[in-house]
């Protein structure tokens, strides 16, 4: 074996090994916290659990869905607006997928109160790494920003600015 | 027999009857123990007796172990790579100091020295096109090519290369009969039989054949523990039935389907059997005789080759009837402006400049692994995949999918409660363990399964019980994250 750590036991514990040496551990399981790890902060991880603003609107003024077939995550966004219908009232989702897809979804949710039509529009993949905290790693890319696509989508075909029958996916 | 053990390898869930001798509590068991000794680096494979509460005692080698997993993962340099990390630093930079754990085998197989080498060999040294120069290069690389064929027929039981066409990977393999043989015998009133089980290279190639066709596409059902209904599978074959297209391992599930028995079934009625081997051929001995089927597809990167690289088996009499697929040439022995002949098989399916270097190669990845023996590599792999098996269960909070440990490929997919496979693929990653975490081209089957997705670790040659530990313990983590 050329593995250099033993991650079976915590650091500082030497175990022999089969050439006779010893090795040190150095506790690769408890040090080692790269980007994948990093990803699932205590923020990423209450919001999946406890997602915020879970549920349909009675009387929603647009509806979407979008999905990502490869990875099954789905979303359902519904966004009430203002009397004006320039401003966000209240927002609602749904959905199945993975923690960084959903986790995102919540915290849009929150984000998306009281925000303009234009600002929605406006909110770019910066904005929602921003929003997250966190790295995400590019592999990763297309489940953070599935919500904010999702509420732009269904914006613009509420405006009539989009096509109802072009599916929202944010994946290749 | 002087020796350090290295560790106990498998066994302990296979106790025969606990038994006393002395004053303590013994369980005489087959366990593999791999020892190395210090003179020769040789392991062995033992029997032991397990005293509770103590150590093993060894009683005696009885065979040697397969091979040196050790030595084989000396030709695999990739293997000692660090991952992990920033990648805005890539390097042994923080992060970026966690070994490699390559576990996704079945997606594509690490490429030994030999392998890599015999490319640079036929770059460096004959490189030329195949079938159309007089001058030595040609001949050098034609000669190559060529007994390439022959290398691959021998492998897997096949008359000669006549019956060996090499393709760009297994799903053109599959569409080359779908194609060629399909979209001509194929009408309405007949069906083709599939399983549950197929990945999407076989199941969506013959639904639009199907279609096309007007032919009906029939599966045979998975059962609770993930084997194929074979009574379901007497119902849907009869003699209407043109094609069983049916795979040999699953990349899912890890069943080991009986081919032979479905050979018999299909032949009973006139049908054909078309074998899926790109999980199997790579990882165990495969006979085309023994199977019985009509045509067999594999690829070359599964199985220590390069990329680019397939075969088709098919047997010869049928290939001589079936007309070319793709035309141009290479293909052709005559040619007019308004008729062609066809070169011999298998050139006659093989147009264009076909994939020369990965060709050699390919024969170059399967005398590696003759030298370790087909059948040794199934040993391997049944013990890492019944180790795997059995740890995953004990962690708890495991979903596996397919048969039990004892009886699969050298593959594990499954699900961790409450964590979505592709968190847990970015969790392990950041361990340096890498798996495979979707559909797995199998997306029917993961409907019948009820889950979007799964993560899936699977096991080749150079896989180590360490590394085991390491996925093992990786997924704890990921489950503690998430409890």
């Amino acid at each position: 074996m050329r593995r250099a750590t033993c991650s079976r036991r915590p650091a500082g514990r030497s175990c022999p090994r089969i050439d006779g040496t010893l090795l040190t551990h150095t506790g690769l399981f408890v040090t080692n916290m790269g980007l994948g790890s990093d990803m699932y902060r205590q923020q990423i991880l209450d919001h999946y659990k406890n997602p915020r603003n879970y549920g349909e609107l009675e009387d929603p003024d647009f509806t979407h869905v979008g999905e990502n077939p490869s990875c099954g995550d789905t979303i359902q966004m519904q966004v009430a607006l203002d009397d004006a219908g320039e401003t966000i009232k209240a927002v609602r989702f749904t959905g199945d997928g993975c923690a960084i897809s959903m986790a995102s979804a919540s915290m849009l949710s929150e984000r998306l109160h009281g925000m303009s039509i234009e600002e929605l529009d406006a909110l770019d993949t910066d904005d929602i790494t921003e929003m997250l905290g966190v790295d995400i790693s590019p592999m990763r890319v297309k489940c953070a920003v599935l919500g904010r696509q999702v509420a732009q989508d269904g914006s613009k075909i509420h405006r009539d600015e989009l096509d109802p029958d072009d599916r929202t996916k944010t994946e290749e | 027999m002087a020796g350090k053990i290295h560790r106990v390898t498998s066994g302990r869930k296979y106790y025969n009857r606990p038994t006393r001798l002395s004053n303590r509590l013994t369980v005489r068991t087959t366990i593999y123990i791999r020892i190395r000794l210090p003179d020769t680096g040789n392991t062995y494979r033992t029997e032991g007796v397990l005293v509770l509460g103590t150590q093993i005692r060894v009683m005696g080698v009885q065979e040697q172990y397969p091979f040196d997993v050790e030595a084989v993962r000396a030709d695999f340099p990739i293997l000692d790579r660090l991952v992990g990390g920033d990648p805005e630093s890539p390097g042994e930079g923080p992060g970026d100091d966690t070994p490699l754990v390559y576990l996704d085998s079945a997606a594509t197989s690490q490429t030994p020295d030999p392998v890599v080498d015999t490319i640079v060999d036929y770059y460096r040294g004959y490189n030329a096109n195949v079938h159309r120069g007089i001058h030595q290069l040609s001949q050098e690389a034609s000669v190559a090519y060529e007994e390439a064929h022959d290398t691959v027929a021998d492998f897997i039981g096949a008359s000669g290369r006549e019956e060996i066409v090499f393709t760009k990977n297994t799903t053109e393999a599959m569409n080359l009969v779908a194609y060629a043989w399909g979209l001509e015998e194929l009408g309405p009133g007949d069906n083709v039989v599939l399983s549950q089980m197929e990945h999407h290279a076989s199941l969506v190639t013959w639904q639009q054949i199907g279609k096309r066709t007007g032919a009906d596409v029939r599966f045979i059902e998975v059962t609770d523990e993930g084997r194929l209904d074979m009574e379901h599978a007497a119902e849907l074959i009869d003699d209407d039935t043109q094609m069983v297209s049916v795979v040999h391992v699953s990349n899912t599930l890890g069943t080991i389907n009986p081919i032979s028995e479905l050979a018999d079934l299909a032949h009973d009625h006139d049908a054909y059997v078309f074998a899926d081997g790109a999980q199997s051929v790579p990882t165990r001995p495969v006979d085309v005789d023994d199977l019985g089927v009509d045509f067999l597809a594999f690829s070359g990167h599964k199985m220590c080759g390069p990329t680019g690289i397939g075969a088709l088996y098919g047997r010869e009499e049928i290939l001589d009837e079936v007309q070319p697929y793709l035309y141009g040439g290479d293909m052709i022995r005559r040619v007019s402006f308004t008729d062609s002949t066809w070169e011999d098989l298998p050139w006659k399916f093989e147009a264009g400049t076909p994939s020369i270097a990965q060709g050699i190669a390919f024969a170059a990845a399967i005398e590696y692994l003759e030298e370790i023996g087909m059948q040794n590599v199934q040993a391997h792999e049944d013990l890492l995949a019944e180790y795997a098996y059995d740890e995953l269960t004990d962690l708890g909070g495991v979903e596996i999918y397919g048969p039990p440990g004892n009886d699969r490929g050298g593959l594990v997919a499954f699900n961790v409660e409450g964590v979505h496979a592709h968190d847990l693929s970015s969790i392990l990653n950041d361990y340096g363990v890498a798996i495979r975490a979707g559909d797995h081209c199998t997306q029917p089957l993961h409907d019948e399964l009820g889950v979007a997705a799964s993560a899936r670790a699977s096991f080749y040659l150079y896989n180590t019980v360490e590394e085991i530990d390491a996925l093992v313990e990786a997924v704890g983590e990921a489950r503690d994250l998430f409890a």
